[in-house]
């Protein structure tokens, strides 16, 4: 009886939610290297949510998290805790075509991150959290430590460390981006 | 936690404790107070607000009391120079960015941040930089917000989690963006949502409706019970200028712990409604008049006699309230017996009284409501705790939580906040054999046989099921055997009563009823019967049940809060029998239209809170509460209406100088009475035999006339639908649990009726429904796989639906 239900739910969700059956399956390889109990699922849920926003040009919207909250047995508003805790989640805002993290936190910070922040902001015209008209450039929202101390101060761009930036270098990373 | 006994010392005195346990409830035992926000006895530690730093000797830093576990021979320091310098430090962390806005906040006076500022903060803040301000949340019509006092304690989402069950709120972003948010603005679902209110230590979450009607200082408190359900939950009533303004959770680790249901808390906004009686209203030829209570209560009279007259006693009957309270119910008994009548009844929403004879002194829990908690297999029949009793839930839920396996057995599936172990949804009547199907599924591995009245119950072999209700109930050390509101509204409730007994008794658990209502259990003890008498003594004369009256169509009824429309089982042959009577008078706190349309005599009844009583809650458990507001214009307490026409009807015995001799009459005489949940297993009833139920057509299949499918009809009262104050209360009702009037049937059910679209929440088909010779309803209709194919589910008790009649029987249904 109980597998029924589990099982009844587990359609019930699919079909009321936006998860491709391709979806499911990458959710389901993730799934398999936890524990098969609710805190096994509940652990898939960072892998999960960039399946989602990979497959939907790297934002999330609504319906996505709701899907995944109920294909996961998790609740919604935990979920759009992890997924509004994490900058590298992108919900409910359009993102460009890449992605630019500056690093604030304190090594970088000591290191000048705030002058390059204030740079970046001036070259692309766009506050942290915006995109550029042109559809080109987001720059993400403050950025907590990256782990690149050692070359601080640094960014990260579309997953791609650089470390002792300058103006320059900004400008020559950013001026490379199609 | 072990229970080895320690010793430790805090602020110099020396004091027990479990090893262990968190410092801080050590510390509260012994009536040391340490600052805390975080911290709650019944929430998992956190330990986030670092409010409750200590000092402990030998700890390099100050630790916090919550997170600290208690080993024997500590040394804390609560007051110390350390200690009062880290909190001091912590509160001017909170406060940075904590608005300045006490003078307008309706926390102002009862808000932990503003004592605590007071205790342990500085005079002065240092910080002058900008502070930040959060986007206000919209949780629905019951908490009211203003997230930018809040202090990320992250009480109320654990209560969400962890005692509602659902988190329905969540930490969003982090650091300085951090807010507690639902994110999709959605209104909070849980029927316990308000709690948070409590919980919340500064005035982020407030008290919607009571906002800006009163401050804390100005509020008188008193003790009170609640009405809403046969849990008996305790509350304080805050009133100003003699008006209730608030009700709160009052303490009762037996009972609700600190919780109670928003039902509890919210049924008060109901109490000025619009149609409220002011006044006595009597009606000549056809029309109301306003009357003095002389007046009024002489026109009551008159018309009792006449009907003595024309009629015998015999064609009086009083429908009583199962939540009036024990001394009403006690005095409207008396007084129709005193007429020489035995038609008095406060078992409104019972369709099948067959057993009572045998009955038990009242319908008990079988134990304490706090024994549940330790429960490891629980059988619910025909209940939904979680909207009929929802403390009741609550301690499911923890035993749930603990390893419990909790099965349902019933007409519908519902969303349980826990994991079921089994959940078996039947058509209503295959109830009475899917229960005798676990009995014997019991029988057979305890090798008993089922007694000879309830034996070719089962059709056939026992299903599967059923056979793993009955595994899982003797596997149990601790079964129990649960029923609930729908089983006892239901047309065979007596068998269902017999089977569930003896299910109980062959797991060796406990069996109970779960009362529907305040005083379900009381009206028993009280004599609101028409075969017992207080404290269960026989009755001289052998009268009709609620419903047998209503069908008897008396020429004289007496209503004591009642509204027919809602609270009796069959509401069509109800109204029928009010509008052929010739005198109906009803003791009434509201005085809705139908009410109007058939009572002859309204007198206005005290409400809740108003009136002093007793309440004899589902445990057998007494609460005496006084009448803590001022009467609402002319009404007057119960007790005193019914002595008040017992005099004029030159009634002896009913000179009582004040309540309380009403009571100590009713306890004096059920002294005695002993507590048990034994039914009989022979019945007398022949309804019992059959498996069927006697429903003469077969539901699920066309029938004959026209292009209509016949089904199984079936419902449950909803949450906030249970009596007249809740009925009234505009905020629950703009919730979203109160009552949608649908048609819910399975999918299979949908195709016979040419509906092909998926399942959903949201209706977007009508359909016609015609029960018996009654007029055709026509509702929205819904599909939901929750629903048992063959069966219709429309809610009961709705004034809407009055027409189709009990909350079971058969329907033929139409898609429009
Ligand atoms: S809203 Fe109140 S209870 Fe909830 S986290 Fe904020 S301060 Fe705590
Ligand atoms: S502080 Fe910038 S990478 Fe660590
Ligand atoms: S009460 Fe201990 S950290 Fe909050």
């Amino acid at each position: 009886m109980r597998q029924e239900t589990a099982q009844e739910k587990a359609q019930h969700a699919a079909q009321e939610t936006a998860l491709t059956e391709a979806q499911q399956a990458r959710i389901d390889r993730w799934l398999a290297q936890y524990p098969p109990d609710p805190a096994g699922r509940r652990s898939a849920v960072i892998p999960a949510l960039h399946v989602l926003q990979d497959d939907n040009g790297g934002t999330l919207e609504r319906h996505h998290i709701a899907a995944l909250a109920d294909y996961l047995g998790m609740p919604r508003a935990a979920v759009f805790e992890v997924a509004t805790f994490y900058s590298m989640f992108h919900l409910d805002t359009a993102c460009g075509r890449h992605k630019v993290n500056i690093c604030t936190n304190i090594s970088c910070w000591l290191n000048g991150a705030d002058g390059l922040v204030a740079y970046a902001e001036e070259k692309l015209g766009v506050r942290l959290g915006e995109t550029t008209t042109d559809g080109r450039i987001t720059l993400v929202r403050e950025e907590e430590c990256l782990a690149g101390c050692v070359g601080a101060p640094m960014m990260v761009v579309d997953g791609h460390y650089h470390t002792h930036l300058t103006r320059e270098r900004i400008d020559e990373i950013l001026d490379g981006l199609d | 936690m072990s229970q080895e006994k320690v010793t430790i010392e805090i602020d110099g005195r020396t004091i027990g404790a479990r090893a262990g346990e968190p410092l801080i409830e050590a510390a509260d035992r012994a009536g040391i107070y340490i600052p805390r926000f975080c911290y709650h006895k019944h929430l998992s530690v956190v330990a986030s607000c670092r409010m409750c730093l200590v000092e402990v000797e030998r700890a390099p830093k100050p630790l916090p009391a919550c997170a600290t576990q208690v080993a024997d021979g500590m040394k804390v320091a609560t007051r110390s120079a350390g200690a009062l310098d880290a909190q001091r430090g912590v509160m001017e962390f909170l406060l940075i960015n904590h608005p300045l806005d006490c003078p307008i906040c309706d926390q102002g006076g009862e808000c932990e941040l503003q004592d605590q500022a007071l205790g342990y903060g500085r005079g002065v803040s240092r910080f002058v930089e900008g502070k930040r301000a959060v986007a206000d949340e919209d949780l629905g019509p019951l908490v009211a917000t203003e997230m930018t006092r809040c202090i990320h304690c992250t009480r109320c989402v654990r209560f969400l989690e962890e005692i509602a069950g659902d988190q329905e709120l969540g930490g969003m972003h982090r650091g300085e963006q951090l807010r507690i948010s639902t994110y999709t603005g959605e209104p909070l679902r849980s029927e316990l949502s308000s709690n948070i209110i409590d919980l919340c230590p500064v005035g982020a979450l407030t008290n919607k409706p009571f906002r800006f009607r009163a401050r804390a200082w100005e509020l008188l408190s008193f003790p009170m019970v609640s009405v809403h359900d046969g849990v008996g939950s305790h509350l304080s009533v805050h009133t100003y200028q003699g008006r209730i303004q608030r009700v709160v959770p009052r303490e009762c680790s037996t009972i609700n712990e600190t919780w109670i249901a928003d039902r509890d808390r919210y049924a008060i906004e109901g109490l000025a409604a619009p149609d409220r009686l002011r006044e006595p209203l009597v009606k000549r030829y056809g029309e109301w008049h306003t009357a003095g209570w002389e007046e009024a209560l002489s026109a009551a009279v008159a018309g009792v006699r006449r009907v003595l007259e024309g009629h015998g006693a015999a064609g009086i009957g009083a429908l009583l309230a199962p939540h009036a309270t024990l001394e009403e119910l006690y005095l409207g008994g008396r007084v129709v017996r005193a007429l020489g009548s035995a038609n008095v009844d406060h078992r409104l929403r019972e369709g099948d009284v067959s057993d009572q004879e045998q009955a038990p002194p009242f319908p008990y829990l079988g134990g304490t409501i706090a024994e549940l908690e330790q429960a490891d297999a629980v059988l619910l029949i025909g209940s939904y705790p979680r909207h009929e009793q929802p403390l009741i839930q609550h301690r499911l839920r923890k035993a749930a939580r603990a390893g419990a396996q909790i099965m349902a057995l019933g007409l519908r599936r519902f969303a349980w906040n826990f994991e079921l172990a089994e959940e078996h949804a039947v058509a209503p009547q295959h109830l009475v054999s899917e229960l005798a199907a676990v009995a014997q599924a019991l029988g057979e591995r305890k090798q008993r046989k089922l007694p000879q009245a309830l034996r070719g119950l089962p059709g056939g072999s026992v299903s599967e099921p059923a056979r793993a209700m009955a595994k899982r109930l003797l596997a149990g050390e601790r079964a129990v055997v649960l029923l609930g509101n729908q089983a006892l509204s239901h047309p065979q409730a007596a068998t269902l009563r017999a089977l569930a007994a003896l299910i109980g008794e062959w797991s060796g658990g406990r069996f109970g009823v779960l009362a529907a209502a305040a005083n379900s259990a009381g009206g028993w003890l009280a004599g609101a019967l028409p075969h017992r008498e207080v404290a269960g003594r026989p009755s001289a004369e052998q009268g009709l049940a609620a419903d047998a009256m209503v069908r008897a169509q008396l020429p004289c009824y007496l209503l004591h809060d009642v509204e027919p429309e809602h609270d009796l089982w069959d509401p069509a042959a109800a109204d029928a029998a009010l509008r052929q009577a010739e005198h109906v008078v009803a003791v009434s706190s509201f005085a809705s239209e139908r009410l109007r349309e058939v009572a002859d005599v309204l007198l206005p009844l005290g409400a809740f809170g108003e009136t002093a009583g007793t309440y004899v809650n589902t445990e057998g458990r007494w609460q005496s509460v006084r009448g803590v507001a001022q009467s609402y214009a002319e009404a007057r307490p119960g007790w005193r209406i019914w002595c008040a026409l017992a005099q004029l009807l030159e009634l002896e015995g009913f000179a009582y100088p004040d309540i309380a001799a009403v009571h100590a009459e009713i306890a004096g005489a059920c002294r005695d009475v002993q507590p048990s949940s034994r039914y009989p297993a022979e019945l007398r009833s022949s309804g019992a035999t059959s498996a069927d139920g006697g429903s003469s057509s077969a539901p699920g299949r066309a029938s004959g006339q026209g292009s209509g499918v016949t089904l199984a009809l079936a419902g449950a009262v909803p949450i906030y639908a249970g009596d007249a104050l809740v009925r009234r209360s505009e905020p629950l009702q703009q919730s979203p649990l109160a009552a949608r009037l649908e048609a819910v049937v399975a999918p299979e059910t949908a195709q016979q009726l040419g509906i092909s679209h998926a399942e959903t929440d949201e209706a977007t088909v009508r359909v016609r429904v015609q029960a018996a010779a009654a007029e055709a309803l026509e509702l929205p209709l819904v599909v939901s796989s929750t629903i048992p194919a063959g069966t219709v589910w429309i809610p009961a008790g709705l004034a809407e639906r009055a027409q189709l009649g009990p909350p079971f029987g058969t329907v033929t249904i139409e898609a429009l």
